[in-house]
């Protein structure tokens, strides 16, 4: 090894870095908000890969490493609901629509992959017609057909092979009565739901009309799967890959290596540059760990793309070589509390409100990990990113956003508790960053006199046994509740619904949403959801986040932020909107 | 272990050779078991360093107990977000060695900035009570089952034993996680901190009996067939007297000292029941729970020295001093 060269390049780096920074650093300031697609950076700066493309290059060959610190919930694609898992899966499989690979806001885009052109709805959208890409084959040769994309999304209504996917098919389409996918009812017709006229053509019928149908087409369940090669729930071990890279290696929840698969044809595919020869995937590494060869440059992708540890987090942050190789992205993850009005006192707006005022903003989005690895201070449910987010803060919390006690006080008195109350707050035992946040409420609400009991849960059981159960929430008085929710994509349906509707709460416990049961708000989605234009509709998210917050029943806390850091080495880097992360398909490594 | 000899009498009885070792026209002393121990023990002078330290960790404790009551220091669960560095991102504290100053000799915590001189402080009595109460749950269990175990046999022992077993087998983790979830907040009137440390010191020293059950009835299986205990017997002597006058007094010394050994693994258990989320509820101070908060900040050192620090002296000094007492109640152990 030739040490000194590897010095003299830190060195010229770092001088790079300082140069930009006595510029005033302009340069970090053009991401995310402009249009971006089109620029591009080589020089290692903060930011550099967000809202651009950074060391863009078409050099194929190389090999990327890939590090993770869980295991994938699988990588069958009928099979699994991670977003990185959504963003790393195009690499092996192809499915009829896709998140353009595009720097800035263009990757919220959604273009055709295995279909020709975006869905084409009738029939007042319940009916969504795909025409299939000709010359798409299976790794083994097969041509791709119409019936393979069919039997792809059958065989992922059945959650007892298939746990882990989405249920959005299973949800909106017209299946026959009782139909419960390929494995149980083998040779049940099921043309009320999807139909195949040709090889080259399918169509989806819905129950009811849904206008956002290109995101359904978007997930992995519609990448093409051959009957005969089905083998359930072990189809995971050999996925037949459409994408340019098949599995040449799969050592289930211990990693896999992919290589060049020599029947995708680029012809038949204008978005993907395919640049490195294969991917080397270890599963299980120690998420510090991967941080130090992130930083060494022995691993260039941390796939789950969450950022860095708290542990790395000052050492990044205060070096400003590591600073230079570092994206801090937005994420669409809302961190908030819930308040429960099922609760006593919480029954009572106005105790509701008082939590509101006395909550300190600035120290919440500190426990969260600070303005960088946590996020920005959230005044509104919906994040920034996502159409039709409108800012506005009905509880102003003083000129430095550390609370307004004297007002929180004012609405004790209202609602008959003066000298405060005591309550219970969940968080989830194994997050750090929550029982940071619960110990900074804890604080600030007690400037109020509001007294504060944390209480820990396993967040294996959290939403299913404590604090997504309304019968131990109410028996535990758990008036706050620590959570998080972002959406399948990026969009007001996929953020609000399953957040604010009231009816997703379930007795038996598992929804998300704890503490949001207003009628009207249940009422505004139906309206929202069958409103055909787009810029009505993005009202109306607005308008149903603004009468969440006026009932303050949830306290939010940041809009998340994530600190990734750029693999050594690695061209054409840039964050993918729709994923927060990298965008895995364009990487190359040469 | 044999009762050593009793020494009786006094130096008029004894003899002739007696008096010339003797100081002249001094009387020669008899001697305990217990005062042989002692004088022992008081010429191990590492024993006697940590039994020292045992005292002032207690002295400590108790002042950690009335902290911000008496002393006036800073509360331990306070924030002090101005002491960290949130400008750039990076919540650590500010200035050199994690923000030591007059105010914070310590330093200050990562992301939320609270005292950790004074948080040590409050965390002493937490660890010390709970490793001690558990541990003389842990000891009195394990003897009364141990002793009856060893010395009646049969059935009795075979239904103990068999008891011991299933409770080493015991998965501990997953039992306690499942009682923190279905206990209630209070129980008769608690609040829930006192129901949390209650839980804790059940949960530890309840397990833990069978370590100790084995060891005495061991002890108890070989002395019960020692002469001492056949001529108690002979004399009349009934299995409540026994156990209690003539086995009791030898099992003593183990006794002692195993508890002296137990109460630093049980500080450490503790610390591992913090680190799952079953500890003592947050934000209560504990050593455990800091080392184990800590533990994800490792590029910051002195976060975990303290913590570490402390339980390291306290494991230290209980371990020295058992190890001192072994050898003073049985000086063939060495």
């Amino acid at each position: 090894m030739n040490s000194k060269r590897v010095v003299t390049a830190v060195a010229a780096g770092a001088a790079v870095v300082m140069g930009l920074s006595a510029c005033g650093g302009g340069s970090t300031s053009t991401g995310g908000s402009t249009n971006g697609s089109g620029g591009s950076s080589t020089t290692a700066a903060f930011n550099a890969a967000l809202g651009q493309v950074f060391n863009p290059s078409d050099k194929k060959g190389g090999v990327i490493k890939v590090a993770n610190a869980d295991k994938w919930d699988s990588v069958d694609p009928g099979d699994t609901y991670y977003a990185y898992s959504w963003n790393f899966a195009r690499l092996y499989t192809r499915s009829l629509t896709m998140f353009k690979p595009a720097a800035g806001k263009g990757s919220a885009e959604l273009v055709p992959d295995l279909a020709e052109s975006l869905g084409v709805p009738s029939d007042g959208g319940k009916t969504w017609t795909y025409k299939l890409r000709k010359g798409v084959k299976f790794e083994d040769g097969t041509p791709v057909t119409s019936k393979d994309v069919k039997y792809g999304v059958l065989r992922s209504i059945d959650k007892e092979v298939l746990p882990n996917g989405p249920s959005y098919f299973k949800n909106t389409l017209a299946w026959p009565d009782g139909y419960q996918g390929p494995y149980k009812n083998k040779d049940a017709n099921t043309d009320s739901a999807i139909e195949t006229p040709d090889d080259s053509t399918i169509v989806f019928h819905l129950k009811a009309s849904f206008g956002g149908f290109d995101y359904f087409a978007m997930i992995p369940q519609t990448a093409p799967v051959q009957e005969a090669k089905d083998t359930g729930k072990k189809y995971k071990e050999h996925v037949l890959a459409t994408g340019p890279y098949k599995f040449s290696t799969n050592e289930i929840d211990k990693g896999f290596k992919l290589v060049r698969n020599d029947q995708w044809d680029a012809a038949t595919d204008p978005n993907r540059k395919a640049l490195p020869d294969g991917y080397e995937v270890s599963m299980n590494v120690n998420a510090d760990d991967i941080d130090n060869r992130l930083i060494q440059g022995d691993v260039q992708v941390d796939v789950q793309g969450t950022g860095v540890q708290a542990a790395s987090l000052s050492r990044v942050l205060g070096d400003p070589t590591l600073k230079g190789q570092a994206d801090n992205p937005s994420t669409t993850r809302l961190w908030y509390t819930g308040i429960n009005p099922t609760v006593a006192p919480f029954d009572n707006k106005a105790c509701r409100e008082a939590v509101e005022y006395a909550a300190d903003r600035t120290a919440y989005q500190t426990a969260f990990g600070g303005p960088f690895s946590g996020g920005d201070i959230a005044t509104q449910l919906m994040p920034p990113a996502v159409p039709g987010a409108q800012k506005f803060d009905l509880y102003p919390a003083g000129p430095d956003n550390k609370g307004d006690v004297a007002k929180a006080k004012e609405k004790l008195a209202e609602c008959g508790h003066a000298d405060g109350f005591e309550t219970n707050i969940g968080y989830r035992s194994d997050r750090p960053r929550e029982k940071a946040t619960a110990e900074a409420l804890q604080q600030s609400l007690g400037r109020a006199g509001i007294k504060l009991t944390l209480k820990a849960y396993p967040s294996g059981d959290y939403f299913s046994q404590f604090a997504g159960n309304p019968p131990f929430v109410r028996a535990n008085n758990l008036g706050l509740v620590q959570n998080g929710w972002m959406a399948d994509w990026n969009d007001g349906y996929g953020f609000l619904a399953e957040l604010v509707d009231s009816r997703v709460i379930r007795e038996t416990g598992g929804s998300t949403n704890t503490s949001v049961r207003i009628p009207e708000v249940d009422q505004m989605l139906d309206k929202a959801v069958s409103e055909t234009d787009k810029s009505k509709r993005e009202g109306d998210w607005s308008a149903i986040d603004k009468r969440v917050m006026e009932e303050a029943v949830i306290l939010p806390g940041v809009h998340g932020k994530s600190l990734l850091l750029r693999g050594k080495g690695l061209t054409n880097v840039f964050v993918s909107e729709a994923y927060g992360m990298y965008d895995y398909l364009s990487l190359g490594m040469a | 272990m044999t009762a050593p000899p009793e020494v009786t009498g006094s130096a008029a009885s004894a003899d002739p050779e007696a008096t010339l070792h003797g100081m002249s026209g001094k009387a020669i002393q008899g001697r305990s078991l217990g005062q042989i121990a002692w004088l022992r023990l008081k010429r191990d002078k590492v024993a006697m360093g940590g039994a020292v330290v045992i005292v002032l960790l207690i002295l400590f404790a108790v002042a950690g107990l009335l902290l911000d009551r008496v002393f006036g220091v800073v509360h331990p669960n306070e924030f002090h977000q101005d002491l960290i560095d949130t400008q750039n991102g990076t919540l650590v504290p500010l200035g050199t060695f994690g923000g030591m100053s007059p105010e914070h000799p310590l330093g200050v915590e990562p992301v939320n900035g609270r005292d950790i001189f004074s948080r040590i402080f409050a965390g002493a009595w937490i660890s010390l009570l709970i490793a001690t109460l558990s541990t003389v749950l842990s000891v009195l269990i394990g003897t009364t089952l141990g002793v009856i175990a060893g010395y009646f046999g049969g059935w009795v022992d075979t239904l103990i034993s068999r008891a011991m077993d299933v409770f080493l087998a015991f998965p501990l983790l997953v039992f306690a996680m499942a009682l923190v979830g279905v206990l209630p907040d209070s129980i008769l009137g608690l609040p829930p901190e006192m129901v949390r440390i209650g839980m804790l010191i059940f949960i530890i020293g309840f397990f833990n009996w069978p370590y100790i059950g084995r060891i005495v009835r061991g002890q108890t299986l070989s002395l019960r067939e020692r002469e001492f205990v056949d001529a108690a017997r002979s004399l009349g002597a009934r299995g409540p007297y026994i156990l209690v006058r003539e086995l009791l007094p030898n099992l003593v010394a183990p006794i002692l000292v195993y508890a002296t050994l137990l109460i630093p693994t049980n500080i450490l258990f503790e610390s591992a029941l913090s680190f799952l989320g079953v500890g003592i509820n947050a934000p209560t101070a504990t050593w455990g729970g800091m080392l184990s908060e800590a533990s994800r900040f490792y590029t910051l050192p002195h976060f975990m020295l303290w913590p570490g620090v402390a339980i390291f002296i306290t494991v230290l000094a209980f371990n020295l001093f058992g190890d001192g007492l072994r050898d003073a109640l049985d000086p063939r152990a060495r």
